[in-house]
């Protein structure tokens, strides 16, 4: 089990990485900085979004997923498919056929996420019952907008909802089948397909237990190798379990949708969510009672580790709506089975990452403050990048971190020659004083 | 006890009307608190009074002054505008009255929790009003209230 203290699935290839500064303006939470010609990305601040893999003209960041090679070490390797895998393939392919697809490359058992998304989800109603909850409730759903939350928005982490993830329901209730059906606890496997380099540093973090995640490979991955022999398929009877209250968690506004009715909201796109956060930390929203967000646009059919454009993915996962419409009920008894034994429990709780503070010390951080609001009045204020930090504002940051020097802007280097330049010259007129002549 | 110094200060207008750039000021000065370090359950009572009082500028009066003064363990605020004033304080006070009219609450805005908002989240608030002039709200917020 790898279990890094601070894993990211977003990586950098430094053979492609120009220096260009597309991907520091872009990030979310400026975590990039070009440093030697190269970006670097600072691992605590980083969400894996995925932004910087969108934006990179050169390629060079890309999200590390697992292999399909690790499955092979399990004797159970189970696959639980995220609802936008669905969205990856021709509209008219049934879900069978595509589950059929992961146990033709060598999984023993599928569960789905969708399943685990509809089980959630009335766990979920439950939870909006309480009182004395603080709304809009967030969902968790995205592990990069709870990480947007903890690192940018840490007085909103008590709207977090505080249950675990489809991915975490799914791999718990996936691990419980399998020992049901005699397998050991180290012969099982377990994998998500993923959408997005958020969900494999999600699934590295899973810990040891009954929700542990031992792999994340990507759509893509797995699409290359099912889009031309998936038609062909025999379809197996009940495979699938999943109906259109789970598999609509594939794109924005799908959570909603699994919900008793509610006065509810859905956004979009990082950018997007950032301004809706910022709107309910300052109390707007609070008539909402619960808000989906999710960080790529169209929601998890955005993922940059899907391959079809997302709004072309929607067709697709429309389609499966109106198909699957015949949703497995739930009793009540198993429910309480499963919050027994901590099936809708999160491992990690939410917790505020300080990155924002400038210091540890109070009056240190004030002092450096002050030092950036005096170091803005010099800077250029053109935010080009040119230093390496993303605006003006960063680089004063950086340096009062002493992370930069104010000869890291061009402007500030060439203000500083130029004074050098008339001191040099100043210096060049003047003689000794015995070889001095009178002037005229 | 040490000299209650302001370490910093923010002064900026409020344009009425202005929606667009509404929640600008009261973001920035959230800003300041995180990287300053005040814990986040402080910043939040300090971010939605501040906003209330910046939106009541932009809904309701001409052009404002937003003003702030951060010291070593309290907010100050003071949000001074040129506008109609409040005819009746009381009734302003009651949670779902509004005097916005109806195409600004079709906006979402006005819907009439702004002064009940900032009282629940300061410490201390003192409102200046006088028709036909403007408002003037002043607002604390202590990092430890009980002192």
């Amino acid at each position: 089990m790898i279990n890094e203290e601070i894993f990211h699935s977003v990586r950098l290839d430094e053979e492609k990485c120009k220096g260009c500064t597309h991907c520091i303006r872009h990030c979310p939470t400026e975590a990039i900085r070009v440093k030697q010609g190269k970006a670097r990305i600072d691992e605590e601040r980083c969400i894996d979004c995925g932004e910087c893999i969108r934006i990179c003209p050169n390629h060079a960041k890309y999200a590390q997923a697992d292999s399909l090679e690790v499955i092979k070490n399990f004797s159970c390797a189970i696959a639980l498919p995220a609802p936008a895998f669905y969205a990856q393939f021709k509209v008219g392919i049934s879900l069978g056929k595509m589950l059929q697809g992961l146990l033709h490359l060598g999984f023993q058992e599928v569960f789905e996420v969708a399943r685990g998304a509809e089980i959630l989800a009335e766990e979920i109603n439950r939870y909006l019952k309480k009182r004395w909850i603080a709304t809009p409730v967030i969902s968790s759903a995205c592990p990069a907008v709870v990480r947007l939350i903890e690192v940018r928005f840490p007085s909103l982490i008590e709207n977090l909802l505080p249950l675990d993830s489809p991915l975490g329901v799914a791999a718990k209730l996936a691990r419980m089948q399998a020992m049901e059906k005699g397998y050991r606890p180290e012969e099982i496997g377990v994998f998500f397909i993923t959408p997005c380099p958020a969900k494999v540093t999600e699934s590295r973090q899973s810990g040891d237990g009954l929700g542990s995640i031992d792999g994340a490979i990507s759509v893509a991955n797995i699409y290359s190798r099912l889009v031309n022999i998936v038609g062909e398929l025999e379809e197996p009877p009940s495979l699938s379990l999943a109906s259109f209250r789970g598999i609509g968690w594939a794109r924005s506004g799908g959570e909603q949708d699994s919900l008793e009715e509610g006065e509810y909201m859905a956004v979009d796109g990082i950018h997007q969510v950032i301004s809706v956060l910022e709107k309910i930390e300052m109390g707007e929203l609070r008539n909402v009672v619960y808000c989906e967000a999710q960080a790529c646009v169209g929601g998890c059919i955005g993922g940059v580790l899907a391959v079809q454009n997302p709004f072309i993915a929607k067709v697709g996962i429309n389609h499966l709506l109106k198909r699957y419409t015949e949703f497995r009920p739930i009793k009540e008894e198993e429910m309480e089975e499963w919050r027994r034994k901590g099936v809708f429990e999160r491992k990690e709780i939410y917790q505020a990452k300080e990155v924002l503070k400038l210091d540890k010390d109070f009056k240190r951080a004030l002092e450096k403050y002050q030092m950036i609001e005096k170091l803005l009045e010099r800077l250029p204020g053109l935010d080009c990048g040119a230093c390496g930090s993303p605006t003006c504002r960063a680089l004063a940051e950086d340096i009062v971190r002493e992370k930069a020097e104010e000869v890291d802007c061009p402007f500030m280097l060439q203000e500083q020659l130029r004074a050098l330049v008339r001191e040099v010259h100043a210096l060049a007129s003047k003689v000794p004083q015995t070889m001095a002549k009178k002037e005229e | 006890m040490e000299e209650d110094k302001v370490l910093v200060e923010i002064e900026r207008e409020i344009v009425g009307g202005d929606f667009q750039s509404a929640g600008d000021v009261s973001g920035e000065l959230k800003k300041v608190l995180q990287q300053v370090g005040f814990p986040p359950s402080f910043n939040r009572r300090v971010v939605i009074a501040a906003y209330e009082a910046e939106m009541n500028v932009v809904i309701h009066a001409y052009r404002g002054i937003f003003a702030t003064e951060i010291y070593e363990d309290r907010v100050h605020i003071e949000v001074d505008d040129q506008g109609p004033g409040i005819p009746d304080l009381e009734l302003a006070f009651q949670e779902g009255y509004s005097t916005a009219p109806p195409h600004i609450r079709e906006m979402g805005f006005g819907a009439g929790y702004g002064l009940s908002n900032m009282k629940k989240c300061s410490d201390h608030l003192e409102i200046d009003t006088r028709i036909g002039e403007g408002t003037k709200v002043v607002m604390d917020f202590f990092l430890n209230p009980e002192k």
